[in-house]
């Protein structure tokens, strides 16, 4: 028992020490964004004081909204993340759904290829698919950045494995009843399945929130930057003082932060998930 | 238990089937297997974006150049050394913060979150952060600030053609060890506990029961932790992008980063195309050789 008790209090100790030396970066990141500059270089060398705000100032905060577009390049990842990921849910759950309950001529071809089309890395067909874009007119809009990724295979996947489950008889049973197809997807078969789509939701908002190389290649002007690009437009552009630019980084990361702890749940599932399934 | 079949055969309706799969498959073939196609195509062509008017069918004259030029040749080795260094330091690291918020204690939730917050904040961030912490002034840089305090010689970091590519490494592994770490946690989580108690029962201690039990009963899971690891250390570009612009002295050149310099700074399209369909086939070539082992 003594023993038993020893190991916990290790395990507890270990836990603390690794996950502060762990998120130390970010401490730095968040202490040094309410920090004059002066004082960040000073504390840098006087040990665990660099990651406690000392001198708390926001001057840093009211540079980024001064010097930078921040708000709005926020306001367009939030407005083009959010339409992609909405359309991304609807399309890849009907056809999802259509791979696990529908029969029809085709349906394990159509399957195979989408399993086939997981492995596609997308940076060896980046160039191409900017082409693509480009011949449609849509360089510097926000459509290039969204219809291309709107149909996702591994998304289809994730739903057709959740809707498998569902049991047919609960389908039959409102087919008999004289509910239509469509009628029994959105619902019946949609508001069961509250778990599958916050998974998807979650996993894509962050991913396309984070996302750098496409918005890099389609988009040109102020107006249509995201975040990521913002940052480091912000991040390039003399005079380059830390403590602004830490304070960028913190805001840029609050929306996120907020979403993962509302959604933390399916975020760590959907993770976990991708890994056991395969 | 997954691939249960469908009990009525009755064929659902063409315009249901079209409704309900016609947007993705539309989409997927429009812009997906469109620009796989046209990869193919461009490779065999001498293409400059800015004259697609100009362009002409050179054959294999693309692949022929790339496997002489000594650019390719650095980014690849870059690449595979990026891949081979964040696999070794990354996995055993995601594994060692596995096994610490394992055990379903009160509060270890919150380890796990620490251990994942990296992974939520972006890639960008984190290289824009890490760049200011590896800043070779020690009254600049954190990390050489750090350095000197204990007494030892700083270090250049980024901006040593020797040093540049593993500051990069640990900066990336630390940012998403926690994907590694939640996946081989769920792996651990469904290790049937009985093993272990028979394990206990043959007299087996705790490094016996790690040994026999969790090694063998993770194996797969670890294989498939290493095939993504390798994929998505493969494509690796933001962190050269934001942190060294590939340099110095093409040190952190990676094959991602050098399409994107030909197809998109060079605009030379046809080239460019040559190095994304090989590196598409490293990369499933990867892929299905992971598979062939999870199988075994």
């Amino acid at each position: 028992m003594r023993q038993r008790k020893r190991a916990l209090i290790l395990i507890y100790a270990v836990n603390i020490v690794v996950s502060l030396l762990y998120i130390s970066p970010l401490l730095w990141m968040i202490s040094s964004s309410f920090k004059p500059e002066s004082r960040i270089f000073s504390d840098m060398t006087k040990g665990l004081i660099a990651f406690i705000p000392t001198d708390f100032t926001l001057d840093n905060y009211k540079e980024v909204f001064l010097r930078s577009n921040l708000l709005l390049y926020t306001k367009n990842s939030l407005f083009y993340v959010s339409v992609l990921v909405a359309l991304s849910l609807l399309v890849n759950s009907m056809c999802g759904y259509a791979l696990a309950k529908f029969n029809f001529r085709g349906k394990n071809l159509i399957f195979n290829v989408v399993i086939a089309l997981l492995v596609l890395p997308l940076e060896s067909i980046i160039l191409s698919l900017y082409w693509v874009v480009i011949r449609l007119g849509w360089n510097d809009t926000f459509t290039a950045l969204i219809v291309p990724f709107v149909a996702k295979c591994f998304n289809i996947y994730l739903f057709r494995q959740f809707f498998l489950d569902i049991p047919d008889d609960l389908i039959e049973a409102a087919s008999i009843d004289g509910a239509g197809t469509v009628y029994i997807f959105f619902k019946l078969v949609v508001p069961i399945s509250g778990p599958v789509f916050c998974t998807v939701l979650i996993l894509d908002y962050i991913g396309y929130w984070s996302d750098f190389m496409w918005p890099l290649l389609v988009t040109l002007s102020e107006n249509k930057r995201s975040i990521q690009l913002g940052l480091q437009a912000f991040f390039t552009d003399p005079p380059i003082y830390y403590g602004p630019i830490m304070a960028a980084l913190v805001l840029s990361v609050v929306p996120m932060m907020i979403l993962f702890f509302v959604f933390q749940k399916y975020y760590v599932q959907g993770i976990a998930v991708t890994g056991i399934k395969g | 238990m997954k691939t249960k079949k469908t009990k009525s055969l009755k064929q659902t309706e063409f315009k249901y089937v079209a409704l309900f799969t016609f947007p993705a498959l539309f989409l997927l073939s429009y812009f997906m297997f469109q620009a796989m196609v046209l990869a193919f195509g461009f490779s065999l062509l001498n293409f400059n974006m800015l004259k697609p008017k100009d362009a002409f069918f050179v054959g294999l004259e693309n692949y022929r150049r790339l496997f002489t030029d000594p650019t390719f040749y650095r980014a690849l080795r870059n690449s595979i050394y990026f891949t081979f260094v964040v696999i070794i330091y990354q996995i055993p690291l995601a594994f060692g913060l596995a096994l610490l918020v394992r055990k379903k204690l009160r509060g270890v939730g919150i380890f796990r979150t620490a251990y994942f917050t990296p992974l939520v904040t972006s890639i960008t961030v984190v290289s824009i952060l890490w760049t200011f912490i590896y800043n070779p002034n020690p009254t600049q840089g954190l990390l050489n600030a750090m350095i000197v305090k204990f007494g030892m010689k700083p270090s250049m970091f980024l901006h040593d053609p020797k040093s540049a590519m593993n500051a990069i490494i640990l900066m990336s592994g630390w940012h998403s060890a926690g994907r590694q770490m939640m996946i081989l946690l769920a792996g651990l989580q469904a290790i049937p506990e009985d093993l272990y108690e028979a394990a206990a029962i043959d007299g087996a201690n705790a490094f016996g029961k790690f040994i026999h039990v969790t090694l063998p009963g993770i194996k797969n899971v670890m294989i498939f932790v290493v095939q993504i690891t390798m994929i998505s250390a493969m494509k690796v570009f933001t962190q050269p992008y934001v942190m060294t612009q590939g340099g110095p002295k093409e040190s952190t050149k990676t094959l991602t980063y050098f399409i994107y310099q030909q197809g998109f700074q060079f605009r030379n399209v046809g080239y460019a195309s040559s190095i994304s369909v090989l590196f598409f086939i490293i990369v499933v070539t990867i892929s299905l050789l992971m598979k062939s082992l999870i199988k075994e």
